[in-house]
């Protein structure tokens, strides 16, 4: 309908003959119609500001981990040290892993297996031992040995640290071998270093890569399935429907979230399934840990994926979101790189990251077969992950369109 | 008798923007209330409001008896509403969106009652069709049928038949006035002349406010608008011409036809009086509904400017 209406200057009079028949040229390639395009493209870019915001601190992110936190040679790697002697050897030895900068000692056991705890718990990197008759060996020329047990379920952590072991025989002794026991010197090396790599002794790095990819596939796929939940609501127009009915806030999370429980269960059992039959990765037990740690993880992917959904304005963001999420998973949790080769700020980053502490309860449970009792502090920060994320999700999840 | 709706005094600002001014309404039980306005002009936000999917800055009221904003859960059940834009999910089948409303809803004898309302539609033999493969219309009757499937009391419907061809709209209207003689309490919102008139009442709002009120007669009788008809060859092309003139409040082609209407009789007889020349002829008419709605939008103060 046309409508004219009286004193409304909004309205454009029509046309007259000057206007309609104004130059334009009909065919092949015109710059205006280009630049129609482009000029629309742009501003439609640029308006959406946090795809802006993430083309511009992408590259700024990325450089950032792949340039400071991410070293291929870890050093001052925890160390316990277990002295069956004090004695000058001892000491000088001690001093020497100290100089060597990959060895931080962090802990004096008392015992072998105050020792092997903190292995085991992951607490420390290397285990040494100084036997009780090192000295006296020493002198007599009588095998002398120290033990050096790595934890080696990432062999690309121990690696250069257990490389650089190789010259300890030869140096850490050279100031003490005076006097009558200086032809030791000469001779062949004065004590030998026995390495012990655990829970991976032929170093495969595929053990470590396929547990952990259990976290990161896990978190990948629930995280973005999730995240579209709510998100493809609002986007769709169903959310104000839904909103209009009855149903409470919980009662949606509970019932969007099942489903993907199953999911997640499903990847799990296949992802073990093929690192069993194909990788032959070692299960060595801690089941109920492992079982409990699963379910914390896929809850908690599931709540943040939710929690992103009620953020994200559109799904595409949501993608993005979760995008943000997953990549300082895979580099900063240990999945790629060695933890404890990156700096004190990226570990402090990565011990935030759930994927980090579901890691170790994997690889902790298959490798090392870590009971409740080993484990239970990365347990702990998983349940608290839940917790805190199905909060905010429940806060934020709103009842109306306020 | 209770009202079914009685609200007074609602408010409601989105940023800087008043988008509901001190809106009061009152609506007895089992009338269709027709809600129209221009668009922008808060309706959508006032059904949101009624229904409790957006509290209220202030005021205050009921929904069939239960308060709008410490009640909203329980007016949630016994109310169904129907969003502007289709709102069903489109990849689940017409039985699977029935379900999900009468579960959602807790409802009992959930097959027999989708059973019902797939037949009551006609679409009992499309039943395992994916809604989003229904046409405007049948998607819009499926939509109402998901909204009334918990036999809600109130019902709230957000311009349902905007881009719904006039055969489909007429079978919708059908359903509404069938559901209004069972009892239920229909508020909807039209930009539709012929559907306003098909309201039991109609209530006008305009940038917020609540403009005028009643049914569809005494709407245009309290407008006090006077509009003349002009035929003849041509006439339709003087509605620039005349709209300029004083006392002329609106001038609008109809066809081969232009209403001319102003509030002031004499301005507005002065305004044509120069063409009343052959080969046009005048004569006055009553006001349309639209005639007394276009008035009442150039006079009401738009604040959205």
């Amino acid at each position: 309908m046309t409508l004219l209406r009286r004193g409304s200057e909004g309205q454009a009079p029509p046309p007259g003959p000057a206007l309609r028949s104004g130059a334009r040229r009909e065919a092949g390639f015109s710059l205006t119609r280009v630049w129609a395009v482009l000029i629309k493209e742009f501003k439609q870019l640029t308006r959406d500001r946090l795809t802006y915001a993430m083309i511009l601190a992408l590259p700024v992110i990325q450089l950032l981990l792949f340039g400071y936190a991410i070293n291929s040679e870890p050093r001052h790697l925890p160390t316990a040290v277990l002295v069956q002697e004090d004695s000058v050897f001892a000491r000088s030895i001690l001093s020497s892993l100290r100089n060597s900068a990959y060895f931080d000692l962090v802990a004096q056991a008392r015992s072998p297996a105050e020792l092997d705890a903190l292995i085991r718990r992951g607490e420390v990197q290397f285990a040494i031992t100084i036997p009780g008759d090192f000295t006296r060996r020493v002198a007599r020329g009588d095998k002398a040995q120290i033990l050096v047990e790595a934890d080696a379920t990432d062999p690309s952590a121990t690696g250069p640290a257990v490389a650089a072991l190789a010259a300890l025989p030869t140096q850490a002794l050279v100031g003490d071998l005076k006097g009558a026991l200086a032809p030791r010197v000469q001779a062949r090396p004065a004590f030998e270093v026995v390495v012990h790599r655990r829970y991976n002794p032929e170093a495969v790095t595929a053990y470590n890569i396929v547990p952990g990819l259990l976290g990161v596939i896990l978190s990948m796929t629930l995280v973005m399935m999730t995240s579209l939940s709510v998100t493809r609501e609002t986007e769709r127009g169903t959310m104000e429907s839904l909103l209009a009915t009855p149903v409470e806030p919980i009662e949606v999370m509970i019932g969007k979230l099942a489903p993907y429980v199953l999911v997640g269960v499903a990847q799990t059992v296949i992802i073990l399934a093929i690192a069993k039959l194909l990788f032959q990765v070692p299960m060595l037990g801690g089941w109920l840990g492992l079982a409990l740690g699963i379910s914390l993880f896929i809850v908690g992917s599931l709540a943040l994926g939710f929690l992103i959904s009620t953020a994200a304005q559109s799904q595409l963001q949501a993608m993005q979101m979760s995008f943000f999420y997953i990549l300082p998973s895979i580099l900063l949790s240990g999945f790629m790189f060695p933890f404890r080769g990156m700096p004190g700020w990226a570990q402090a980053l990565g011990e935030v990251i759930p994927v980090t502490h579901f890691l170790r309860v994997v690889r902790g449970a298959l490798l090392k077969g870590q009971g409740l009792e080993d484990m239970w502090r990365e347990l702990a920060a998983l349940l608290a992950f839940v917790c805190v994320v199905t909060a905010l999700a429940m806060a934020r999840y709103r009842r109306t369109l306020d | 008798m209770t009202l079914a709706i009685d609200v007074h005094g609602l408010n409601k600002s989105f940023g800087d923007k008043h988008v509901v001014q001190d809106f009061s309404i009152q609506v007895e039980p089992g009338r269709i209330c027709g809600f129209l306005g221009p668009n922008g002009s808060g309706k959508t936000t006032t059904l949101r409001m009624l229904c409790g999917l957006l509290t209220p800055d202030s005021g205050e009221g009921t929904c069939l008896g239960l308060d709008i904003i410490g009640e909203a859960g329980a007016i949630k059940r016994q109310t169904g509403y129907m969003t502007q834009k289709f709102s069903l999910y489109e990849d689940l089948t017409l039985e699977e969106n029935l379900m999900f409303s009468a579960r959602v809803h807790d409802l009992d004898r959930r097959k027999d009652r989708v059973a019902h309302a797939l037949e009551r539609l006609g679409l009992i033999e499309r039943r395992s069709q994916l809604a989003g493969t229904l046409s405007g219309g049948w998607k819009q009757r499926l939509a109402l049928a998901t909204a009334t499937l918990h036999e809600p009391k109130l019902l709230l419907l957000d311009e349902p038949t905007a881009g719904v061809d006039p055969k489909a709209r007429r079978t919708f209207w059908d359903e509404i006035h069938a559901l209004s003689a069972e009892g239920l309490t229909v508020l909807v919102s039209t930009h539709y002349m012929d559907e306003a008139e098909r309201c039991h009442e109609i209530a006008y709002i305009a940038y917020g406010r609540l403009i005028a009120r009643g049914t569809a007669e005494q709407v245009i009788g309290r407008s006090n608008l006077v509009t003349f008809n002009g035929e003849g060859q041509g006439i339709d092309r003087l509605s620039a011409e005349l709209a300029k003139r004083p006392g002329v409040e609106m001038a609008a082609p109809f066809g081969a036809s232009l209403h001319v209407s102003g509030a002031d009789r004499t301005a507005l007889e002065a305004a044509i009086a120069p063409y009343r020349r052959a080969p046009y002829r005048w004569t006055e008419v009553e006001p349309t509904l639209e005639d007394v709605f276009i008035q009442l939008m150039e006079g009401s103060e738009d604040n959205f400017r």
